[in-house]
């Protein structure tokens, strides 16, 4: 091994991204949220909790890419966040009557407080090392959920079944389309706000960061503040996808959220494409949907179907999802050319 | 005095298990450069093939060697086959590979061999040793053969040319290159080597964990915490990291209160951070000096 280690040269892990490469144009997103906003009306029940969870993971996923793609940070912790925004939620429903959406912010604002301390101790670790400190968040958290003198309020192993809202005024709509427009809802505000995050000084901050640490701090870039407001972020981020998949559940238990939770958030951004926006929604589809397919094909092989499947998917596409829509703007662009 | 001696020589025992993934771990570590998620499994797999050669009544030491050259050959076919198309790819694809292997060869495993638990016979006898009844003559066997190949790996990596080669291939490649060294396949190399190593750690740790598709989860954690903690530059060092992993583990589960089985896991883990915050680079890693 080296002692000495070319910084210059790029031996970062994550990829760099230019801030214009990492959202879709204004009237793709435009038919996109359009085919969003009807589909549901088209679909049975299952289907929209189906699509509901789709945006739920896509929140979850949109938040390791602003870690990861965005800052240029691991992490294998998210189940945690996700877990901690889950129960935030549904004790504040059940043991005292919350309304379920004053207990989005809340659980966000509890995230952002716990990713911004556990940035803490992660700023000294890169890498690999970091890898293993967020994994270790990961497999003790449901531990931790499970102790005895919590279980008056988390249910111990049992977890809490959280009551699902009607739709308000009035509306005569299903539970499940109500809770599907409501989910959306979030997800464009805080879609909105992640696409403006990186743009902003802020972002460009994270951005720095990922592409040259030492070159960052020396422009002047607090390099462990901006360090841990991206976990403070992602967690706060992470946290309310976790509040609004314990209300699309109607359920929480300690065992929902292991580290399998984070390794297919991981999975879902590789497959996106990490630091592509839109791609974390993709990746969400695949994570949902890929392992009930393997499933369909072969019930004693599903494992392997499904790793058979990614490794496809990672043989055509090794940059993810976001390589297919650099791929169809040139095309676009070429036949506007003709 | 005598509760803690005896909690120490058991974390000992099975530190030697956690040692001996994590030399493994480190091998690849060497070689590519990334930890490879899927080396439990990989190990999991050869040691069925050697439980399916003596099922069929091949002696142990003759299954052995056969599952001992079948893992080398397999790693280098997987690399070749699978990672090697993926060279030029994120280091993060590479990762999301690692996990489909995972996939693929522990849902194959369950599908060949079913689920359930096997016995799996040792070669070294399961006596007490040396007349202690917390360390049986099997983990004796396995400490030694563990600083066996320690050793081994040593004169191998220090004093032979295709060690030399190898480690060479992996600190600079391009220098490495133009010297004439083939590089691609000492990766390929390294591969075989990281899944013979494996498949000794899957054979040695079988007698005591069982064997079955998910033997290898909870041993492969720890045997990542014990190399990172050790430094992933040093083979010495994830043998070191292993035993101490072993030790931390059972103490923690004796002496910390309200600490079962469950949360040993993440107060080791927890520990091992702490040691990392301190010692970013592992005990007895390299620290990577770097030059802008």
């Amino acid at each position: 091994m080296s002692a000495v280690e070319e910084v210059a040269e790029g031996h970062q892990a994550v990829e760099a991204v230019p801030k214009r490469a990492m959202t879709l144009g204004t009237g793709t997103s435009l038919v996109v949220l359009a085919a969003l906003l009807i589909a549901p009306v088209f679909v049975k029940n299952f289907i929209i909790f189906q699509m509901t969870m789709l945006l739920i993971y896509g929140l979850a996923v949109l938040a390791l890419n602003i870690l990861t793609g965005g800052s240029g940070q691991f992490s294998l912790g998210q189940s945690a966040f996700y877990a901690v925004g889950a129960y935030t939620t549904a004790v504040l429903m059940e043991h005292f009557n919350v309304n379920y959406a004053l207990t989005l912010p809340v659980a966000g604002v509890v995230c952002f407080g716990f990713g911004f301390l556990f940035g803490q101790p992660a700023l000294r670790l890169s890498g690999v090392y970091l890898a293993l400190a967020t994994f270790a968040l990961a497999t003790a958290m449901p531990q931790l959920l499970k102790l005895n003198f919590l279980e008056h309020w988390t249910g111990g192993v049992q977890g809490l079944v959280v009551t699902k809202p009607d739709a308000p005024f009035g509306l005569s709509m299903s539970q499940d389309m109500w809770l599907y427009y409501f989910t959306l809802v979030v997800t464009l505000a805080i879609y909105i706000f992640s696409v403006n995050l990186l743009r902003s000084r802020s972002g460009r901050a994270f951005m720095a960061i990922r592409d040259n640490e030492i070159a960052a701090s020396s422009m002047g870039v607090n390099v462990a503040l901006y360090k841990t407001l991206a976990f403070g972020v992602s967690a706060a981020i992470t946290g309310i996808a976790g509040s609004l998949g314990a209300i699309a559940v109607q359920f929480v238990a300690p065992d929902s959220y292991t580290i399998t939770l984070a390794i297919s958030l991981f999975l879902g951004m590789v497959v996106g494409g990490v630091g592509w926006l839109p791609g974390s929604f993709v990746g969400a589809a695949f994570i949902i949907f890929v392992p009930n397919m393997a499933e369909s094909i072969s019930k004693g092989l599903s494992g392997a179907v499904f790793g058979v499947l990614l490794f496809l998917v990672i043989y055509l596409v090794p940059h993810g999802a976001r390589q297919i829509a650099i791929f169809g703007q040139q095309l676009a662009g070429k036949l506007r050319k003709n | 005095m005598e509760l803690f001696t005896n909690q120490v020589l058991a974390g000992i025992a099975t530190g030697a298990i956690y040692a001996c993934m994590a030399l493994a771990v480190v091998m690849i570590y060497q070689a590519i450069d990334h930890l490879n998620f899927a080396q439990g499994e990989m190990a999991m797999f050869s040691t069925f093939i050697s439980w399916q050669l003596m099922q069929w009544g091949i002696p142990y030491w003759a299954a052995f060697v056969i599952t001992l050259i079948f893992s080398f050959i397999a790693g280098i076919a997987i690399e070749r086959i699978l990672f090697k198309p993926l060279t030029k790819a994120p280091v993060l694809t590479n990762v999301a590979g690692f996990i489909a292997l995972f996939a693929i060869i522990n849902s194959s495993a369950g599908l060949i061999w079913d689920f359930t638990i096997k016995q799996y016979p040792t070669p070294f006898g399961s006596a007490p040793f040396l007349g202690s009844q917390l360390i049986s003559t099997h983990q004796a066997g396995m400490i030694g053969v563990t600083v066996l190949l320690l050793l081994g790996l040593y004169f191998f990596f220090q004093y032979t040319r295709i060690g030399l080669a190898m480690r060479a291939a992996a600190s600079v490649p391009e220098s490495a290159r133009l010297v004439g060294i083939n590089t691609s396949w000492m990766i390929a190399l390294g591969w075989g080597m990281a899944s013979a190593i494996g498949s000794i750690a899957g054979m040695l740790i079988a007698p005591v964990v069982f064997l079955e598709p998910n033997m290898m989860g909870g041993v492969l954690i720890y045997g990542f915490a014990a190399a990172v903690l050790g430094g992933l530059t040093s083979p010495f060092g994830a043998v070191v990291g292993g035993f101490l992993v072993g030790v931390f583990e059972n103490l923690a589960g004796t002496y910390i209160p309200g600490v079962g089985n469950e949360l040993k896991l993440p107060i080791a883990l927890a520990l091992i951070i702490s040691v990392l915050v301190v010692k970013p680079a592992g005990l007895f890693g390299r620290h990577i000096v770097k030059r802008v």
